[in-house]
C-alpha cells in the first residue's frame, strides 16, 4: 500500500518536473494576480494591510483550480486511470497519492511564494507567519476538495468551468478560517483556533476525500 | 473458473447485447467477435469490472466478481484501447509504473528485459513520445511479459498497430500463458490462430 502510494506519488512529480511550463503558469498567475492589487487599489499601506490575506487567499484559491482539470484527465484519456481502478491496492490510496503530488506541485510554491508577496502588502513578520501557516494548512485541503470536482468532472465537455462551479462553493470555509486567521491575528484575537480549525479540515478532507473521489472516478470511467 | 453468466449492456437507449453466457476452466482462450459497434470493447470492460452490465452476472472461481473485487483485480490484466503509456517517460518508467500498479513485483533490470525481448532494445530510455505507433504499442505489450503469475488476460485488440514479426511474437506469449494454465479473452480483427486447450468463438450479433 505504502510502494503503490510513493510509485504514483513519484511518477506524478516525475511528470510535472518534465511538463514545468505547466507548474511555473500556476505560480506565475498566483504571482501576478497578487501584484495587480497594489497597482489597482493605490498605495494606501492601511488598506492594503487589512485586504492582504484575503487577496493571497482568493488568488491562492484561483491558482490551485487552474491546475485542477489536469489531475485525472490526462490519465484518462492516455488509459492510465483504467489500469489505476483495475489496481490491487484500494483506489483512495493511489488517489491520495495523486493529490499529494498535485498539492506538491501546485500548492507548496504558492505557500513558499506568499512571504515575498506580502512584503508588497506591508504585512508585520507575526502576520506574514501566521499567513504562511494558514496558506500551509489551507493549500492541501483545497487540493484534496479539488480532486472531487476534477473526478466529477472528468471527460465532459466544458469540464473546466463546471469544475469552478462545483468546487468554488466548496472552497469558503477554507478561504474564510484560512484569510481570517490573519485578521484575527492582527486584532489582536489570536490565530490559534482559525488554525486549528483548518488543521481539522485537513484531517478531515485527508480522510474522507480520497474515497469521494475514488466514488466519481468508478462513475466517470464507467 | 471464469463465467459470465446472461450478461446483457445497454448504451444510451440501445441494447447492445443480451443474454451473453459462457464459462472458462483454466487454459482456455476466448474470442469475442462481431462488427465494428457490436460492444466487444464494452463487454470487455464489463467483465473486467470497468462498468457494470445492465442484468447479469459474472464469477471468478465460484464468487461474484463484485464482491471480490480488489482480490480479482490482482488476478486481472486488462490491456484496452488505450495503451496507458504516458509520451513524457520513458518505456522503462512506464513498464515499472504499470507494473507497480498491477501489483506486480518487478525491479527495473526486469523491465529493460522485457523490453528488450519485446524489440524496443536502445529505446528504453527515449521518452515515449518520439516512438512510432508501432513502438508505443510494443512498450504497453511488454507488460505482458511480466504478468506471467496473473492468470486472467484480457485484451483488447492487441494486435492493431504490430508488425508481422511482432504480431508473431505476441501470438507466442500468448500461447505460452494459456500453455500455464491461464486464461485469455480477447479481440481482434485479424486472422491469427491461437492454439489452446479449448478454444471458443464468442459472436456478438447486433
Amino acid at each position: 500500500m505504502i510502494a503503490i502510494f510513493r510509485c504514483v506519488l513519484r511518477r506524478d512529480l516525475v511528470l510535472a518536473f518534465r511538463r514545468r511550463s505547466d507548474v511555473l503558469t500556476t505560480l506565475f498567475f498566483f504571482v501576478i494576480v497578487v501584484s495587480l492589487f497594489p497597482l489597482g487599489v493605490g498605495p494606501e499601506p492601511e488598506l492594503l494591510r487589512t485586504m492582504a490575506p484575503g487577496i493571497l487567499w482568493v488568488a491562492a484559491l484561483l491558482a490551485s483550480m487552474l491546475s485542477l482539470g489536469r489531475l485525472f484527465s490526462l490519465d484518462y484519456l492516455d488509459g492510465t486511470l483504467e489500469q489505476m481502478l483495475l489496481a490491487p491496492e484500494p483506489l483512495p490510496v493511489i488517489v491520495l497519492a495523486k493529490a499529494a503530488a498535485h498539492w506538491l506541485v501546485s500548492g507548496l510554491p504558492l505557500v513558499l511564494m506568499s512571504p515575498v508577496l506580502a512584503i508588497q502588502f506591508d504585512l508585520t513578520q507575526t502576520l506574514i507567519e501566521i499567513l504562511v501557516l494558514s496558506l500551509l494548512l489551507g493549500t492541501p485541503v483545497l487540493s484534496l476538495i479539488g480532486a472531487i470536482g476534477a473526478s466529477l468532472t472528468l471527460g465532459l465537455r466544458g469540464g473546466g468551468v463546471l469544475v469552478s462551479l462545483l468546487v468554488l462553493p466548496l472552497y469558503v470555509p477554507v478561504l474564510i478560517f484560512g484569510a481570517g486567521a490573519v485578521g484575527a491575528e492582527s486584532s489582536g484575537l489570536g490565530a490559534q483556533s482559525h488554525l486549528l480549525l483548518l488543521a481539522a479540515m485537513l484531517v478531515f478532507a485527508a480522510v474522507a476525500s480520497p474515497w469521494a473521489v475514488a466514488a466519481g472516478l468508478r462513475i466517470s470511467v464507467e | 473458473m471464469f463465467e459470465a453468466d446472461q450478461l446483457a449492456c445497454v448504451r444510451g437507449d440501445r441494447p447492445l447485447f443480451e443474454s451473453v453466457s459462457f464459462r472458462m476452466e483454466a487454459g482456455a482462450a476466448l474470442q469475442v467477435a462481431g462488427v465494428n459497434g457490436s460492444g466487444k470493447t464494452s463487454l470487455l470492460r464489463i467483465l473486467c469490472g470497468l462498468s457494470s452490465p445492465a442484468d447479469g452476472e459474472i464469477r471468478w472461481k465460484g464468487t461474484s466478481t463484485r464482491s471480490l473485487r480488489e482480490e480479482f483485480f490482482s488476478d486481472l490484466l486488462y490491456l484496452g484501447h488505450a495503451p496507458a503509456v504516458k509520451d513524457d517517460l520513458t518505456p522503462v518508467e512506464n513498464l515499472m509504473t504499470s507494473a507497480a500498479l498491477a501489483g506486480i513485483d518487478a525491479d527495473e533490470a526486469d523491465a529493460r528485459q522485457a523490453l528488450e525481448r519485446i524489440g524496443l532494445a536502445g529505446c528504453e530510455d527515449l521518452p515515449t513520445k518520439v516512438l512510432s505507433q508501432g513502438q508505443r504499442r510494443r512498450a504497453a505489450l511488454a507488460r505482458l511479459l511480466l504478468s506471467e503469475r496473473i492468470p486472467l488476460w484480457v485484451l483488447d485488440e492487441p494486435f492493431t498497430a504490430l508488425d508481422a514479426a511482432a504480431v508473431e511474437q505476441l501470438r507466442g506469449t500468448m500461447e505460452g500463458h494459456l500453455q500455464r494454465g491461464g486464461l485469455l479473452v480477447f479481440t481482434t480483427h485479424q486472422d491469427v490462430p491461437i492454439r489452446a486447450g479449448q478454444f471458443s468463438r464468442l459472436e456478438l450479433a447486433r
